[in-house]
């Protein structure tokens, strides 16, 4: 395991080296543009995939926390200047938050009714902000973030590394849980909770950690996103499309490991990437939807399932 | 006008709402709340409904007409969906809710993109002679575009309560959530049932389009904002029942329109899920349902 964490160690900072470097390879700022929303959807799944992946709590309402550090950073910038690291920092407290209030809402209901009252999290903090003058309402609010730093080749470069510090943070995170006695823990919640509970796993704190990093996470992949676009507005920050490829990306790469989120992501947000430009943004959706439909039907597991399917059926 | 009016208009429409959302969550009452199938898809199937009664109507068809028409290709089509969701779940075991969820939710937007590439996202909106005019009963003044959809959804939910309650086909689909197993011992077939269960669910989707297109104009993506106000009204009518689900979904209708013109219109989207969160976190079982 050590040397394991060893080479995936080495890797992310191969990684981050990789994403520093790239501005003086690559000209073309469009790159670092389609380049910044693939990783915060590798960020997105990552996030949720702590809680619904490893937990087995399925969460609808991936755009709430999204929309949460969107706002929450749109504000603190606006408000009193405070730079993109310090709201970073204020939307995953925001994020850890909401998550630990929802957990705590939603303590006693399991399965398809935990779905559904996350998925009232986000219609309850949309219609919230569209009630908040200081925070725009339904016009949104205009945020004209600080000129990149000199290192950065320009807005879109220096978003596009930014990012790329987010999902390796996160992925790192995602991967610790999932080694460590938390997501031992998980997968025993996951498995059945009574059981688990029987056996001595402290359930209860183990779903609201889950449910507070998760939270978290998803919130940080949403902090940049005003300075990202100049600007945030209720339907976009609470879109469905983001809580849709938060389940969608899990569960094409498989929701069992780390490794599942990343390359469901990888895959479905280039598609979607390539789809939007050459084709149309609505076959882009019916194309989600169809890949899911085909996805939970023929490979329920996801495609890591698919690869390793022998292995699991000689375990089984 | 009064307050008093004003208060005695907002109710009246408050209630008449409440019954069009109770023909748009009659649907969903049967597949989750007696199937327990996490039919999320249900809020995009009444929205296909509503455009199926919107062609016909282009021909000149009442809307009323063309629902009751519509009702047999939505029941075929019902069974239809069932079949593919046995085949992928139930041949593999018991489904898995994540996995059936995610179907629906891929059934949705599949349904969504369909609409939007054959009738375009534009809204579209009903022609019949009693949309348009309105009645006045002494203070209280009721439009028909209102009236008669909000007709539907008692007339539907008396409908299936009797369906439910006299008949053997009704009573097995009852029987089927209650023991499955003691079904197909007695030599019953619990995956036909359930076919025909949510072909029937399905059905109601034509009802339910036809009356939120009367009410005003819809478009493909009209199903996104019915999926809570759906859930919560078949949550808090304690999963599965019927008369339940009417008297729920007037209880929001009134609560939706007061907040909509005491407070602020902004605020009402977000009552159904306040008061579904709250029944969860404090009634699991809903307002009508029996403790298992």
């Amino acid at each position: 395991m050590t040397r394991g964490g060893w080479t995936f160690g080495l890797a992310m900072l191969v990684i981050v080296l990789a994403g520093f470097l790239a501005p003086h390879v690559l000209k073309n700022p469009f790159y670092f543009f389609a380049g910044y929303v693939i990783l915060q959807y590798v960020v997105i799944a990552t996030g949720w995939n702590i809680l619904g992946g490893y937990a087995g709590y399925i969460n609808f309402g991936a755009a709430g926390f999204f929309g949460a550090g969107a706002y929450a950073s749109a504000f603190l910038f606006n408000a009193f200047g405070i730079p993109l690291w310090g709201s970073l920092i204020a939307a995953c407290v925001i994020g850890a938050g909401l998550g630990l209030l929802m957990g705590y809402l939603t303590l006693r209901i399991q399965g398809v009714y935990f779905a559904i009252a996350t998925l009232g999290l986000v219609i309850i903090l949309e219609t919230i902000i569209h009630n908040i003058p200081a925070l725009g309402g339904a016009r949104g609010m205009v945020v004209y973030g600080p000129p990149p730093p000199g290192w950065a080749a320009g807005p879109p470069q220096y978003m596009f590394v930014l990012m790329l510090l987010i999902a390796v943070a996160s992925v790192s995170l995602a991967r610790w849980m999932q080694l460590s006695w938390v997501g031992r823990g998980l997968r025993a919640v996951r498995a059945s909770e009574d059981a688990a509970e029987c056996s001595g796993v402290p359930t209860l704190r183990l779903k609201l950690l889950a449910c507070a990093v998760s939270g978290a996470v998803l919130a940080a992949a949403g902090a940049p996103y005003p300075f990202y676009t100049s600007f945030v507005e209720p339907v976009t920050a609470f879109s469905l499309i983001i809580g849709l490829n938060a389940i969608a990306m899990p569960l094409i790469g498989g929701t069992r490991s780390w490794q599942g989120p990343v390359i469901g992501a990888l895959l479905l947000a280039t598609t979607q990437q390539i789809a939007t430009i050459t084709i149309s943004s609505e076959l882009n959706i019916l194309f989600v939807g169809v890949v899911l439909i085909a996805f939970v039907a023929l490979a329920p597991n996801g495609l890591i399932g698919l690869v390793r399917r022998k292995g699991t059926e000689a375990r089984l | 006008m009064t307050q008093f009016d004003l208060f005695m208009n907002v109710v009246a429409t408050g209630v008449l709402l409440g019954s069009v959302y109770a023909a748009v969550a009659l649907g969903l009452a049967i597949t989750f709340g007696i199937l327990h199938i996490p039919n999320i898809a249900h809020p995009a199937l009444v929205i296909m409904g509503g455009y199926f009664v919107v062609h016909a109507n282009r021909f000149g068809v009442d809307p009323l007409i063309a629902a009751l028409v519509g009702l047999v290709p939505f029941y075929l089509l019902g069974m239809l969906l069932y079949s593919f969701y046995a085949n992928t779940f139930e041949r593999r075991g018991r489904a898995d809710v994540l996995q059936s969820l995610t179907l629906f939710f891929g059934l949705s937007l599949v349904i969504e993109i369909i609409l939007v590439l054959a009738y375009g996202s534009e809204l579209k909106s009903l022609t019949a002679p009693y949309i348009g005019s309105s009645l006045r009963f002494g203070p209280l003044t009721i439009p028909s575009r209102l009236l008669v959809p909000a007709i539907l959804g008692p007339a539907t939910v008396g409908a299936l309560w009797l369906y439910f309650r006299y008949t053997n086909s009704g009573t097995a689909i009852r029987a089927v959530a209650h023991d499955e197993r003691a079904l197909s011992i007695a030599g019953l077939d619990p995956a036909a049932i359930k076919r025909q269960a949510f072909g029937l669910a399905t059905a109601t989707a034509v009802i339910g389009g036809a009356a939120l297109a009367m009410i005003g104009p819809i478009d493909p993506f009209s199903g996104r904002f019915q999926i809570g106000r759906v859930f919560a009204i078949v949550v808090l009518a304690g999963m599965g029942s019927i008369p339940g689900t009417l008297v729920v979904a007037i209880g929001l209708g009134i609560a939706e329109t007061l907040i909509a013109s005491y407070l602020n219109p902004a605020w009402s989207p977000g009552v159904a899920f306040a008061m579904l969160l709250g029944a969860l976190a404090l009634r699991p079982q809903g307002l009508f349902g029996t403790v298992r």
